[in-house]
């Protein structure tokens, strides 16, 4: 018998008896009743607690805080998508900026040590947040893949605030995720960081050092207008 | 130099064995360094565990996740099936491994049919359990971890204490030395300096990696994906960067829906290291599909039962299975806290490694391990999952002395001719009024022969000594001074 076989069977015909399965009650984890307010407030009260930044802008003028915070902390060299919107802004607003833009549009193996080595930040594109606990979370694709949140020592996450959930839980429910996961899906809440050397936080241990969120505003004009 | 000298003494490379639990607590107990070490983290831990369940109904939430994971138990052989079926179709290889030697080999002969010379590794405690570097090593192919805290204790040949935070018997300037010692990086209290340092050696062995090999936290029946928990980032580069990738599993970890998943992971940051969150969670479900431009073109999933159908088999035991591996309860015992992990000999040290052992190894091996707990309760009511580990404590003792029928691989070893016989007697003679009256009558005259010295009990303590008169013969007196002291008080005044 396989072992496959083996373990299901014992499994199976269980000594003691086959047994009843509990029905779950979710209520604890899910709808905290926040206002937008207050989901925006926790969401960036939890992130910065972990080390990460927040900017606030605007749906127009966010590509411009893009290029405020590339230049402050020194990016030369920006890895991005080519097709998604947030890329094509950007890549915009890049076009006379002093920094490189790297496409990742190709497979790694051609340019793995490329990527490890000379790109000094990555931009990507985000599914949503949580703000119970300050996360985003991202589903990557063949335009963001999924070294670009990763390796580069900067990661820097553009997502809009309405886009915010109160909890990991509502997320799962609200957006269908059992009806078909991707090849990965992620929770991103801050930088990489550790704490096995005595328990001392330190940044950066195999991710990147640094996450940026630019939180994307409706412009109250825009409101107005529409 | 001196420094040096001095790290040699506080940890000697030595392997450890659960059978010989006794010395080796005696040596941990005697080491201050450890101690230390051990009493400030712990200390750490339970006070962040506590301020991350602030505002939380902690109570409801550890019922939801023990009813999750009881309702994956009672479901465990459709869910498995269904996992399988699930990763099957997403493009995830999945095999089966009666116990370590198995999973083993099966993931050595993945290795080698990629020709690979090195494998680089998440923290994965069941590749722990079942040696898997060892393993590896022995076929010519380096296993290396990448998880900040495993790489250290590699680079100093030794094992994870703790199962969260593997180094964590280690202090800073021990870790400074290790890494001066193997590495050549500068001696320095830099914790900054010495992070970057290792992400810099890592990164250049993620690149070159044939294989990555992760543990899973959960695996979700319903879609077929495997959920990783992490903070360094190194499970996602060790699932990512390498062309293949293996994830190594108990059998135990299946849930059934996406939906039973963030609550567990709610309650497994707070209670391991009282995260509100961790940095990643990583969630795979296929290898790289076409188009797409990274993640590993080979995913597999090794499901590895080494014991836990067998715990399975009983309605008691049963419980040791919704063990979500967060290591509060060892954060939590005083036990584990002054004695530390290696102690233990195990791959699980504390309250779990002390009712999950002995199924994995038997109780030949482990028999001490049951009684290296006060009782005191702690682990049972900080356990994130409600397993009433002190219970399974005491039903582990009593398969150790008992008659060796039943699930527990070698139940009955610590059972003596003269310790059943002496039980055997008491319970006669406690059953028969008369024989214990004049018995204990005896022992009371004869209380001045009580020897002195009885064993290991009497190292730290004083011998009891029989009372000269027996409570039987105590009440009796005071009934009696009792019915004379009523009359007088209805005699008239």
């Amino acid at each position: 018998m396989s072992a496959r076989d083996a373990i299901l069977k014992r499994l199976r015909e269980r000594a003691d008896g086959s047994l009843s399965a509990p029905e779950s009650d979710f209520a604890v984890v899910t709808e905290r009743g926040w206002s937008p307010d207050e989901r925006l407030a926790r969401f960036e009260r939890c992130i910065t607690s972990v080390h990460g930044e927040v900017v606030h802008t605007s749906r127009e003028e966010w590509s411009d805080a893009l290029v405020r915070v590339l230049a402050d902390k020194g990016v030369r060299r920006l890895a991005l998508g080519r097709e998604h919107p947030v890329a094509v802004e950007a890549r915009q607003a890049l076009a006379d900026a002093d920094v490189a833009l790297v496409d990742v549009d190709r497979d790694i193996e051609a340019w793995q040590r490329e990527q490890f080595e000379s790109v000094d930040a990555g931009l990507t594109s985000i599914g949503g947040a949580i703000a119970e606990t300050g996360s985003l979370w991202l589903w990557p694709t063949p335009d963001e893949p999924r070294l670009l949140s990763l390796v580069p020592p900067i990661h820097v996450a553009v997502l809009d605030a309405d886009t915010l959930e109160d909890t990991f839980f509502d997320v799962v429910e609200r957006h269908g995720w059992a009806n078909g996961m991707p090849t990965n899906a992620l929770l991103i809440s801050g930088p990489s960081k550790t704490a096995d050397i005595e328990q001392t936080l330190a940044y950066g241990v195999h991710g990147p050092r640094e996450l940026v969120v630019l939180v994307r505003h409706i412009d109250a004009d825009t409101e107005d207008s529409e | 130099m001196n420094a040096q000298n001095q790290i040699d003494q506080a940890h000697p490379v030595q392997t450890y064995s659960p059978r010989e639990f006794h010395r080796q607590a005696h040596d941990a107990l005697g080491n201050p360094q450890i101690r230390g070490n051990f009493r400030k983290a712990m200390d750490g831990l339970m006070t962040k565990r506590r301020d991350s369940f602030e505002g939380w109904d902690v109570e409801t939430l550890r019922e939801l996740g023990a009813n999750i994971r009881m309702r994956a138990l009672a479901k465990l052989p459709d869910l498995l099936e269904q996992l399988e079926a699930n990763c099957q179709a997403n493009g995830i290889r999945v095999h089966w491994a009666e116990d370590g030697e198995e999973a083993c080999r099966i993931i050595r002969e993945i290795c080698q049919s990629h020709d690979a010379k090195l494998v680089i590794k998440g923290k994965s405690m069941v590749s722990e359990e079942m040696h898997l570097n060892a393993h590896l090593e022995e076929a010519g192919i380096e296993a290396l971890e990448s998880d900040l805290g495993e790489y250290l204790v590699q680079l100093n040949e030794q094992t994870p204490s703790h199962i969260i935070m593997p180094a964590i018997h280690l202090n800073t300037d021990e870790i400074s030395e290790i890494m001066h010692d193997k590495t050549g990086t500068e001696r320095t209290r830099d914790v900054d300096y010495m992070t970057a340092a290792a992400r810099q050696q890592l990164r250049e062995r993620f690149m070159a990696a044939d294989v990555g090999v992760s543990g899973v936290n959960f695996a979700v029946a319903e879609t077929g994906t495997l959920c990783l928990v992490e903070n360094e980032g190194n499970g996602r580069m060790t699932t990512t960067v390498p062309p293949v990738h293996i994830a190594v599993t108990g059998i135990e970890k299946v849930v059934e829906h996406l939906r039973d998943v963030p609550p567990l992971y709610a309650l497994l940051t707070r209670s391991a290291t009282g995260q509100q969150v961790t940095t990643y969670f990583n969630m795979i479900s296929s290898p790289r599909k076409e188009g797409e431009h990274d993640g590993p073109k080979e995913v597999h999933l090794v499901l590895v039962d080494s014991g836990r159908s067998r715990i399975y088999q009983d309605d008691e035991l049963l419980d040791t299975l919704r063990c979500i591996r967060c290591g509060a309860c060892m954060n939590h015992c005083p036990v584990y806290t002054r004695v530390g992990g290696h102690t233990y000999g195990t791959t699980y040290p504390g309250p779990i490694g002390s009712i999950l052992s002995p199924h994995m190894m038997g109780l030949e091996e482990t028999k001490d391990l049951p009684t290296a707990s006060s009782l005191c309760g702690a682990c049972g009511e900080v356990c994130p999952v409600k397993i009433p580990i002190p219970d399974l404590l005491v039903r582990l003792r009593r398969e150790a002395v008992g008659e060796g029928r039943g699930n527990v691989a070698g139940a009955g070893v610590k059972r003596t001719r003269t310790e059943a016989a002496a039980w055997k007697g008491f319970q006669w003679m406690a059953t028969h009024p008369g024989v214990w009256r004049s018995g204990t009558a005896v022992v009371g005259k004869l209380r001045a022969l009580t020897p002195g010295k009885l064993g290991a009990w009497t190292d730290y303590r004083t011998a009891p000594k029989p009372a000269g008169k027996t409570l039987h013969a105590m009440i009796k007196q005071h009934q009696v001074d009792k019915s004379r002291l009523d009359k007088s008080d209805k005699e008239p005044r």
